[in-house]
């Protein structure tokens, strides 16, 4: 069983690589998705299945096929962005690994974690989340709809199309208030 | 069920620390590297989920609800973050004609 996870973990190292380093960004987004199914696999394995159907849903489901949209929309994938110099990226590559290196010897450095033996089989099942998030966190329950609502009008918002000569000064003080 | 259970209990919470890291540096990065915006908004989804995935191990190895409950309120954060960032990619896209970061460096100063 344990094979798995090292399975999973080296999909979810290998395709976040290429979505570094490949060059158009619709390969980018697939492997973006590798990525995020691999990782429902580890939810499952951690045994927390609501968090892992969640996962799934939300970021494979809406949130890459979101992105997915924008690049099509925009027809991203034709137009080529040069890539950054050759210094900049060697630095970029140093500063990753080196946080890489700090984030590991902090790690090290941390105290010594005890898992609680035996582990409760119940803890990640949809019963046992459905009565923690409707009974304890209920009203972040709530006011996160509110969240959702803002976010959406803000999208709709920043989306909307600028009527012509917006940007100009003198029709900004010409019309005060008319966002 | 008991056998996705004694999973957990053969592979250390090390491992899924290290795992978290590197994934997290994989994002760090991405955002260095490229000059993409929406390349840039992935990495940072996956830095993202890689805090989700290390915060579901701690508390699945501590048999804690609330841990979980938490990455499922980031999640929901995570997805009106994208939102809101690919909207305002789309208006980046709209004013300067571009997608590339290096477009906007007067935001430097």
């Amino acid at each position: 069983m344990s094979f798995l996870f090292y399975l999973l973990s080296a999909i979810m190292i290998i395709s976040g690589l290429l979505l570094v380093f490949s060059k158009s960004p619709i390969n980018s987004v697939i492997a973006l998705i590798v990525c995020f199914i691999a990782m429902g696999g580890q939810y499952i394995l951690l045994n927390a299945q609501f968090l892992a159907v969640v996962h799934i849903i939300v970021y494979t489901g809406a949130i890459m096929v979101l992105f997915l949209f924008v690049i099509m929309l925009l027809n991203l994938n034709k137009t080529t962005i040069p890539q950054k110099t050759s210094l900049t990226r060697v630095s970029a590559v140093i500063a990753g690994g080196l946080f890489f290196l700090v984030m590991i010897a902090a790690s090290r450095q941390a105290l010594e974690i005890t898992p609680r033996y035996p582990f409760d089989g119940h803890t990640g099942l949809v019963s046992a989340i459905g009565k923690s998030l409707f009974h304890e966190f209920l009203l972040p329950f709530e006011i996160s709809s509110v969240l959702f609502i803002s976010a959406m009008i803000g999208a709709v918002m920043f989306g909307k199309k600028d009527p012509p000569g917006y940007s100009d000064p003198v029709y900004r003080n010409n019309n005060t208030g008319t966002a | 069920m008991n056998e996705i259970t004694s999973a957990i209990q053969i592979i250390p919470l090390e491992h899924y620390i290290l795992l978290s890291i590197i994934m997290f540096s994989i994002g760090v990065l991405g955002v260095l590297f490229r000059r993409n915006t929406i390349v840039i908004l992935m990495c940072i989804e996956l830095m993202f989920n890689s805090v989700n995935l290390l915060l579901t191990a701690f508390a699945a190895y501590h048999s804690d609800l609330t841990g979980q409950v938490f990455v499922f309120f980031i999640m929901i954060v995570a997805a009106a973050e994208v939102a809101v960032g690919l909207s305002i990619l789309v208006m980046m896209k709209r004013n300067v004609d571009s997608v590339d970061i290096n477009q906007l460096n007067r935001l430097k100063w």
